[in-house]
């Protein structure tokens, strides 16, 4: 008989939504040890390859089953330098869990029966954080001499940055905002990835060397070429998504009218959730609307109604998505954890217009029922408004997750740098170089909004051939 | 981050207005007449984005002028030579576009008279002929009058309760100049309802006129959409897309209205200091 999965644990969700504590708790060891047997060491392992880092998963699950804890934790550290929060945030059942061989053919994501992947590199990235276990710069001569900036501190450029730490490289890291970590820090709340985990994570990186600069806005106090200038062989561009998406349709700026960005922003990187102890502001709604259907738009949900739990409101937190649930782009976790916490789904509905009172403030939404059509390019049937099916949703508060578009502050001052229609930087995917030699990039400005770990994959890539370019010049 | 200077440039009828110098030398090196920083007081403060008054790269300084209002202004006006704020960023939005204008026109009202100094001093460098008007509700809370006297060609000083200067509001003033004479650029800086009433004056004359607006703002570099205005029927940010837009296009009552998302919060907050 196969062995059951071991799921992890999670607190009861009638706790969690009163706090911003961590909601899946990592496995202990005999849950490790139990979940790490049932991989069957796959002689081909296709999970590799559904890891957009090519993490050696097949081998450290099996260091894990031997108890090599430390063995596991430096085969995940060869790929990917930020297991502890890969684990907790990698959308896996799209990616390795999907490959597994436990997965039934067909299906659009991992089965319940596929390896828990994530988990268990999670519970090897906290072990191996726990122990203080290092991974060494290799001492490089020629390597050691250079210096290559970074801009942006987010996944992409905190991974791009280990990369090169470890070969020896200096690297000095840019951050616009005040404090390190990019989306992962604003827009990712803290009971799906702990601050102390990603603290710990960023810890490690300036062990290895790494530099980072906050409050400085590459593009605006310092410009490509002065980094040149000033010394630099290389430039990494990790500038991430920047301008939120809104809908275009009437009243969308009402007030109370929430980006998913600025809500999450508030709240995350603000503590506007301790006001007045913290002194940023967020309102509550009694009867919040969220739009979208992605990680962000859940994560928002979730947030929005541990802000009513928290403030004694009667929690209405409600996700209205223009396709149905199976289309949703998010984490499943996050959508089963969502509608755990009491978020209602409101499936094919398409916004109209938003309606205030007197003062600006939303009052009400208006919008249209929707059927599935035909399947667009990207595969996802795509919603088509039934005529006359128009509704109003009571709201007072509203947060719009429908996606990000290119941030213009770098590339609208570097002529040189050649963008696409949207505004992404164009990079040769070979070598994720941008059209001025030197300045390669990577993540969520080439080619738009994806996951952390993909964007870690274009980073890890650009790290490549930034090393090849630097020993080029070393030569 | 340090702040090396403070100086009190009004403090009447409830009102304070702090000048405040801070030694930033990256963002003094860059930083263009119309732009702004972000800044926290503290580690659990808010961002806050204010114009920067005046820039001097040798001494690696930047100057800010702020008027208390919520906590956050209270707290920056409240510090003292020789503290530190926790973060400071810039210089961000678009610097206002120096160039030959002609004849000029600036209209700053309370504290956003400081915000037209950099750009009357811009403009009267770029060989134009600089009026401005200047207005507060009272004497004692007038600022930079000498500064901008010596900058300007003219300046025009207008109190609402008449303590000095004329009598009435800038408007006034701007609709006998512009009956008068021709003008190529009318820039105005102040309260709302004040840069309201000023494109509706110069609306009738067909001037260009441009206005830098307050809007609210948490990272100041397009990613929160928070300060998002309608301009002309279109949304635009003002942190990356201004500040500065034509006066003419913008959507007053929706500016308005979404900067007093949080006036409750903040009089909440502002109570329990007051009581603390």
């Amino acid at each position: 008989m196969k062995k059951e999965p071991v799921k992890a644990k999670e607190r009861d969700s009638a706790a969690r939504v009163r706090d911003f504590e961590e909601v899946v708790q990592v496995f202990s060891e005999a849950e490790a040890l139990r979940e790490a047997a049932r991989c069957i060491q796959c002689k081909e392992p296709k999970c590799v390859s559904g890891c957009p880092v090519g993490i050696d998963i097949k081998t450290f699950i099996g260091q894990m089953a031997k108890k090599d804890y430390d063995g596991a934790y430096f085969t995940i550290r060869r790929k990917n330098n930020f297991p502890s929060i890969c684990g907790r945030v990698c959308p896996a059942e799209y990616q390795c869990r999907k490959a597994c061989v436990f997965t039934k053919k067909g299906e659009p994501f991992a089965s319940r029966e596929a390896i828990g992947i994530h988990f268990l590199e999670r519970f090897i990235g906290d072990y191996g954080a726990g122990k203080a276990l290092r991974v060494k710069a290799a001492g490089d001569d020629a390597l050691s001499r250079v210096k290559v900036a970074v801009v942006g501190s987010g996944p992409a450029g905190l991974c791009c940055a280990g990369e090169l730490a470890r070969r020896g490289i200096k690297v000095v890291v840019f951050e616009g905002l005040h404090k390190t970590g990019g989306v992962l820090r604003y827009g990712i709340p803290p009971f799906r990835l702990p601050r102390d985990i990603l603290d710990l994570e960023i810890d490690s990186l300036k062990k290895l060397g790494v530099e980072i600069r906050t409050n400085t806005i590459i593009g605006r106090v310092k410009a490509v070429d002065e980094l040149f200038a000033e010394g630099f062989s290389a430039i990494f561009l990790g500038l991430g998504a920047g301008i939120p998406s809104f809908l275009g349709i009437p009243g969308e700026n009402l007030c109370n009218i929430y980006s998913a960005n600025e809500f999450l922003t508030r709240v995350n990187l603000m503590s506007a959730h301790k006001y007045p102890a913290y002194h940023t502001p967020v309102n509550i709604g009694r009867h919040i609307v969220i739009i979208g259907g992605g990680n962000t738009a859940m994560d928002a949900a979730r947030v929005a109604i541990r802000l009513q739990h928290m403030n004694g409101i009667e929690p209405d937190t409600t996700i209205a998505y223009r396709r149905t649930e199976i289309e949703m782009p998010a984490r499943r976790l996050e959508i089963e954890h969502a509608r755990e916490e009491g978020v209602k789904f409101r499936m094919l509905v398409k916004p109209e217009e938003f309606m205030g009172d007197e003062k600006g403030f939303v009052k009400k939404m208006r919008a249209s029922r929707c059927e599935l059509g035909e399947p667009d390019a990207g595969g996802r049937r795509r919603p088509v408004v039934i005529p006359g099916s128009s509704f109003e949703i009571g709201c007072d508060m509203a947060v719009i997750a429908v996606g990000l578009g290119a941030n213009k502050i770098l590339t609208g001052v570097t002529p040189r740098l050649k963008t696409d229609k949207y505004g992404d930087v164009i990079v040769d995917p070979e070598t994720m170089q941008t059209s001025i030699k030197g300045v390669f990039a990577g993540g969520d400005i080439v080619g738009g909004e994806g996951t952390v770990i993909e964007a870690m994959g274009m980073a890890k890539k650009a790290a490549g051939a930034i090393i090849d370019h630097l020993g080029r010049k070393a030569d | 981050m340090k702040i090396t200077s403070r100086e009190v440039l009004a403090d009447s009828q409830g009102v304070s207005i702090v000048k405040l110098v801070i030694q930033s030398p990256a963002i003094a090196a860059k930083a263009k007449a119309g732009q702004f920083v972000v800044l926290m007081v503290k580690e659990e403060g808010e961002r806050i984005p204010l114009t920067i008054v005046e820039a001097d790269p040798g001494k690696g300084t930047v100057t800010l002028i702020v008027q208390e209002a919520g906590l956050t202004t209270k707290l920056l006006a409240g510090a003292k030579a020789g503290d530190s704020l926790y973060s400071i960023v810039g210089p961000l939005g678009h610097p206002t576009v120096i160039k030959n204008y002609g004849k000029a026109i600036l209209v700053g009202g309370g504290v956003g008279i400081a915000e037209i100094y950099p750009v009357a001093k811009a403009l009267k460098g770029a060989g134009n002929h600089v009026t401005v008007i200047i207005g507060s509700r009272a004497k004692g809370l007038l600022i930079l009058e000498r500064e901008l006297k010596a900058a300007a060609d003219d300046c025009i000083v207008m109190t609402d309760d008449g303590s000095y200067g004329r009598k009435g509001f800038v408007t006034e003033a701007l609709k006998e100049l512009l009956e008068r004479s021709k003008y190529g650029l009318v820039y105005a800086v102040g309260p709302i309802p004040m840069m309201k009433a000023v494109s509706g004056v110069t609306r009738p004359f067909g001037v260009f006129t441009l206005a830098s607006l307050n809007a609210l703002m948490v990272d100041g570099t397009g990613m929160c959409g928070c300060c998002r205005v309608s301009v002309g029927g279109k949304v635009k940010f003002s942190c990356v897309d201004g500040p500065e837009f034509d006066a003419g296009q913008v959507d007053w009552q929706e500016l308005s209205s979404r900067n007093s998302i949080y006036n409750e919060k903040e009089k909440h907050i502002c109570r329990l200091r007051n009581a603390g």
